[in-house]
This record gives C-alpha cells, sequence and structure tokens, in this order.
C-alpha cells in the first residue's frame, strides 16, 4: 500500500508522517500506542498539529481504499476545526474520486452534514438522504442518513 | 519515491505544532 505513488504523493504532501515499529521502536512503540490506544498493526492514526486524533485506520487497505481513507481523514480534520467550504469540498472529493469505496458513503454522509452545521439550513441533510435512495443503499450511513428524509 | 517516515515522534509533534501541521502516524509491524 504504501509503494503506491498516489499514497506516497498524497502523504508527502498533506502529513508530518511518523511510524512507530513494534520491533524497531519497542520503546516508542509502547508509549505511543498506550497513549493513543492503538494495540494492533497496522493502525495509522490522523493527528491535527496539536497531536489530537481525528480520524483511525485500523487493518490492512488496498491502496485506492487507503488513499480515500487517508483523505477522509484529512476531511475530517477541517471538519472538527469548523473550516466547513473545505471540509465539504474535501468529503464531496472522496466521493467523486473513489464511489466504490467503503470511505465514500461515509464521506457522503459528512458531506451532507457539512453545509447544515455551517448554516443551520436542513436542506443539505434532506438532500442526502436522498442521495442515499440512489446509491451507497446497504451501507450504515445510508442507515444513519434515512432519518434525515 | 518512498515516504520519508520520521521515527521521532516526540520532534515530529513538536514540529507539528510549529508549522500547524497534520500528522500521521503509523504504528507497524511490517518489515523494514
Amino acid at each position: 500500500m504504501w509503494p503506491d505513488p498516489r499514497v506516497t504523493r498524497f502523504v508527502t504532501e498533506t502529513f508530518i508522517p511518523a511510524r512507530v515499529h513494534v520491533k524497531d521502536d519497542p520503546e516508542p512503540f509502547k508509549r505511543y500506542s498506550e497513549r493513543y490506544k492503538a494495540p494492533w498493526t497496522p493502525t495509522i492514526l490522523l493527528l491535527d498539529a496539536n497531536g489530537v486524533e481525528h480520524h483511525r485506520i485500523e487493518g490492512f487497505l488496498p491502496a485506492a481504499d487507503l488513499l480515500a481513507q487517508l483523505m477522509l481523514g484529512r476531511a475530517r480534520i477541517a471538519f472538527d476545526e469548523q473550516q466547513w467550504a473545505e471540509a465539504e469540498r474535501r468529503f464531496r472529493q472522496i466521493v467523486e474520486e473513489f464511489p466504490q469505496t467503503d470511505a465514500a458513503a461515509e464521506a457522503l454522509y459528512w458531506a451532507g452534514v457539512t453545509p447544515y452545521k455551517a448554516t443551520g439550513d436542513p436542506l443539505s441533510l434532506k438532500q442526502t438522504a436522498q442521495a442515499f435512495t440512489q446509491r451507497y443503499q446497504d451501507t450504515p450511513w445510508a442507515k444513519k442518513a434515512s432519518v434525515w428524509a | 519515491m518512498p515516504i520519508n517516515f520520521r521515527h521521532d515522534v516526540d520532534q515530529v509533534l513538536k514540529e507539528a505544532k510549529t508549522q500547524q501541521k497534520s500528522v500521521l502516524l503509523d504504528f507497524s509491524a511490517a518489515p523494514m
């Protein structure tokens, strides 16, 4: 997954990449796995500039799914920092560029939430519920959005 | 081009704060 050039480029451009290895970095691995409650490998955490976790990826993923999850994490950081326009744009980018990944349904959900958080107008929630009747119907995110219909 | 993973996480977190940049922290058991 890491050798994929799309993943490499995205990680290098977006994050400061750090790694603790269970055998090669035993002390930091123990310390940080306890601090972030991450006992399993592979686990990837996406942290903001203050070291606060915003997204977690546990277990192996193929390159496209991993990249979509990394993009989801970037969008979640923007969302949590109330950068609404950027967050919505990044969520929708995942749906457009990686529609076949599991991350796409989650991104569609949050792309609907974000305008509502920005404006208080529930229209985007209703539109998102409608969108889930056309795609990703069998996902948990469709169930969660169904209440907005 | 491989990812240049840093292993000095304490220093990475300090730099992230200074640069206001997000961090990817990988817990790995993969062969190095």
